[in-house]
């Protein structure tokens, strides 16, 4: 903590205090919310320089930059938060390249009026994230806007890190006879959401999957340094995932329905409410296309990994104009998994 | 899940498949209607055309609720929605489907009216007891099997006396759509439109029961069978129809006896002749005026009837003239024959409605039969 | 059309409502619509109603007769030319 910041009148209140406009204002308040929530949480040799920016050494390498807006609702739900989500969304992003990520970035823009035991709670989730994947926050920004003009919070995360020479991931580099690996179950994110909505509440079990993949994807590399795409299914789910990966390489898929690993929990809940999980949201998983020699390798040394007990192989890569992701179902027909439009949303026809 | 799990089981699919195949007589054609949308969806989700014979067609009907809500009937709800201080609730199905001045419940959401979807007609009695102060509109569409919910929260509303509530009541009743196909000028006297059989909705006949198919079949000579909602139960159903076109039979039979009984649910058809009555005639998008095939609310419950309340006035909108919905809803084409459609005409920027609603043919084909059409191409010989 | 879902009633918590259980999901739905409904029955579950109970020994005489398909019943030469089910539809033709 830097000195000459220390002669507040009284520390902040975050127990019944709310964000109000002075918080963004630039002055004394915001400085003193800063030292005593972002700084004291986060608190790392960057931020105790209190620079608006932080300096840091590059090695040699190619350098990867991801950043991700989480504008989530609600912001607390079963197994994460909003600010957590945003900690490991970003690391996600950076690390599907194959990179390892270093350093994070978070820009908040506040709500006035918003409680700030509840903004105390995201930060330390965050700082506890960013803690646990060693990859510290070492600069930020504060903004807040008039009631009304927010969601509560917003918070803005970037990520840089370096991709190790030789590693070559991307989103065009599937090749047919490629195999597809999913690293879990999925729909479980997107279901403890929906489990939270208004009137749509039902009770499950089923906790957001929410996590860092770096420490998964290093040893996915480590066993397999020629894995073509990875990419983590988030917002629209697997399904978007692998339409997006088949355009970008200009290729089809073929998957099986019955080696798509998902929670019976997840299935029923969207039998009830008429979703379809290939399409629902995961935050805490990834897609990856590999040679088919380097299948069995690389998803041993998944299944070996804590985040990857129940990844499996879900089908291969073929050369198809249309660009098509076909699926044959358990029921024994075949039909195609298309892109999902719009936003799913739950039906009663 | 039980009761579900079992009835999608693919073993027993290869069984009953092979049985249609070799039921199926070469010889000739069998074209089926599935009347209800949700059959429309399972066929497409579980790829069931891979695995019936190619003498087979199936026909999407006009069961699909969203797909048959007339423009002018959202427009309405619109308004409503758009009045200062009202809440509309409504099933999250209508929320896309495209109304006049290309706004849809979406849009009109989005530019600050309070709409809020719903996962039952409860949840719009409960927030209307939260919201004393505001006026709230429950935005009721379905067949039969959502009818009888809609009965229930109007009970409820007035046996808590509140005073702001009220239901814009759109539901609509199944045998007058099929009365209504059956006396279509394709059916009857083009010929245009070769029927033979229809697979009957799986819930609407929890409530109504099979008893009021008997007088399709014996007065226009086509056989019904009421098939549940899985996919077994659909292919079991088309076996049951072949069988019956084979033996030159036309009666009502019940594959989904688990759930299905020849009167159906008396309590909820009791609740539902409480509240509402006929209406002498109605729009459907697609059919035209169809008479005494929806409902309105009674009289005596006028308090909670949305257009009593408001004065609600419906005008009637056509189609956009290249939107062929109107004909894919009574089966006279196919979604292939619209000329917008795949083109203008998407999911993601839908004209008409049967490429809102995920059931409806369009969307469905969009979906499943595009990547056919796509494949047969593929094996053309270069 | 009609969404519904067959869940078994865990729980009778209050007059009219029951607590179903489908897969490890639970919701509480009313009874509203159905009579005499019993903590193991299974309920056909529409928008948060029940439509009617679900009998199970109709459900097990329909899965017997599914399983019996193609033993009643068709031609026997047609029979042995029918094939295996995956094999898919020529292009062009039938159902959609």
């Amino acid at each position: 903590m830097s000195s000459g910041r220390d002669h507040y009148v009284r520390p902040v209140d975050f127990k019944h205090g709310h964000v109000d406009m002075t918080h963004g204002g630039g002055g004394r308040a915001m400085a003193q919310l800063i030292d005593e929530l972002f700084l004291r949480e986060f608190d790392n040799e960057w931020l105790r320089q209190g620079n608006d920016q932080a300096a840091f050494d590059v090695s040699a390498g190619r350098m990867v930059m991801a950043t991700d807006s989480h504008v989530v609702s609600p912001l607390f739900f079963p197994g994460g938060d909003i600010g957590c989500l945003s900690v490991h969304g970003t690391i996600n992003d950076v690390a599907m390249s194959g990179a390892m990520p270093l350093y994070l970035a978070a820009g908040f823009v506040l709500e006035e009026g918003f409680p700030l035991a509840d903004l105390k709670r995201i930060v330390a989730s965050m700082a506890a994230a960013s803690r646990a994947a060693h990859v510290p926050v070492v600069t930020g920004d504060t903004k807040v806007v008039e009631r009304g003009k927010g969601d509560g919070v917003f918070i803005t995360t970037t990520g840089v890190g370096i991709v190790p020479a030789g590693i070559h991931i991307a989103g065009d580099r599937a090749q047919p006879g490629d195999r597809i690996l999913v690293s879990g179950t999925i729909g479980d994110h997107g279901v403890a959401i929906m489990s939270l909505r208004e009137n749509l509440t039902f009770e499950t079990t089923i906790t957001s999957d929410t996590a860092a993949l770096h420490g998964l994807v290093a040893a996915m590399i480590a066993a397999a340094p020629g894995i073509h795409c990875l990419r983590d299914p988030t917002r629209g789910g697997l399904a978007t995932t692998l339409n997006e990966l088949a355009r970008q390489s200009d290729c089809g898929m073929v998957i099986a329905e019955q080696r798509i690993p998902v929670q019976p929990q997840v299935n029923a809940a969207c039998e009830f409410l008429g979703l379809d999980p290939l399409y629902v949201a995961n935050e805490g998983k990834l897609v990856a296309i590999c040679a088919a020699a380097d299948a069995d390798r690389l998803l041993a040394a998944m299944r070996a990994h804590p985040l990857g007990r129940n990844a499996a192989t879900i089908g291969e890569v073929i050369t198809d104009p249309h660009h098509f992701v076909q699926m044959d179902t358990s029921f024994g027909g075949r039909r195609i998994v298309d892109w999902l439009t719009g936003e799913q949303l739950p039906r009663i026809c | 899940m039980k009761y579900v799990d079992e009835f999608r089981d693919g073993a027993l699919a290869r069984k009953v498949a092979a049985a249609i195949a070799a039921e199926a007589r070469p010889s000739r054609r069998y074209n089926l209607m599935e009347f209800c949308g949700g059959h429309t969806h399972a066929i497409s989700r579980y790829g069931l055309a891979d695995l019936l014979p190619p003498g087979i067609r199936m026909i999407h009907g006009p069961g699909c609720p969203v797909c048959v809500l007339p423009i002018g009937r959202i427009d309405n709800a619109i308004a409503l929605a758009a009045s200062p201080g009202l809440i509309l609730c409504t099933y999250a199905d209508t929320m896309r489907v495209p109304a006049s001045k290309g706004l849809s419940l979406l849009k009109a959401k989005a530019r600050g009216a309070d709409i809020r979807m719903v996962y039952s007609s409860a949840d719009a009695v409960r927030i209307a007891q939260e919201h004393p102060d505001r006026e709230v509109v429950f935005f009721a569409i379905g067949f039969e099997t959502t009818t009888p919910p809609t009965a229930v929260a109007i009970l409820r509303a007035q046996e808590l006396s509140l005073a702001n509530f009220s239901v814009f009541c759109n539901h609509v009743l199944t045998p007058a759509a099929i009365g209504n196909i059956l006396e279509s000028k394709e059916v009857r006297e083009l010929g245009t439109l070769p029927l033979d059989g229809f697979i009957g909705p799986a819930h609407v006949s929890t409530v109504i029961g099979s008893q009021p198919y008997e007088y399709f079949a014996e007065e226009y000579q086509r056989p019904v069978v009421i098939a549940g909602f899985e996919p077994l139960d659909v292919m079991q159903a088309i076996l049951m129809l072949v069988r019956q076109l084979n033996d030159g039979r036309a009666e009502v039979e019940n594959e989904f006896t688990r759930a299905v009984t020849r009167d159906g649910n008396a309590k909820a058809k009791a609740l539902v002749a409480e509240v509402f009555e006929l209406r002498r005639s109605f729009e459907w998008r697609g059919l035209g005026e169809v008479p005494y095939s929806a409902l309105k609310v009674k009289a005596a419950y006028a308090a909670f009837d949305a257009e009593a309340r408001y004065g609600i006035t419906y005008r009637s909108v056509p189609d956009n003239k290249a939107c062929e919905c109107g004909a894919i809803l009574r089966g006279v084409k196919e979604p292939s024959d619209c000329k917008v459609f795949g083109t203008v005409c998407t999911p993601e920027n839908p004209i008409g409605s049967c490429m809102v609603s995920s059931e409806g043919a369009c969307a469905a084909h969009y979906t499943y039969g595009r990547w056919k059409d796509a494949a047969i191409v593929a094996a053309a010989p270069a | 059309m009609c969404l519904a879902i067959p869940a078994r009633v865990v729980a009778l918590p209050a007059l009219d409502v029951a607590r179903i259980d489908l897969g490890g999901v639970q919701k509480e739905i009313s009874l509203a619509l159905v009579d005499d409904v019993r903590i193991g029955d299974y309920v056909i579950v529409h928008v948060g109603y029940a439509l009617t109970k679900l009998d199970p020994e109709e459900a097990e005489r329909t899965l017997a007769m599914m399983g019996e398909a193609g033993l009643l019943g068709g031609d026997e030469s047609t029979a042995a030319a029918a094939g295996t089910a995956a094999t898919p539809a020529p292009a062009g033709e039938g159902a959609e």
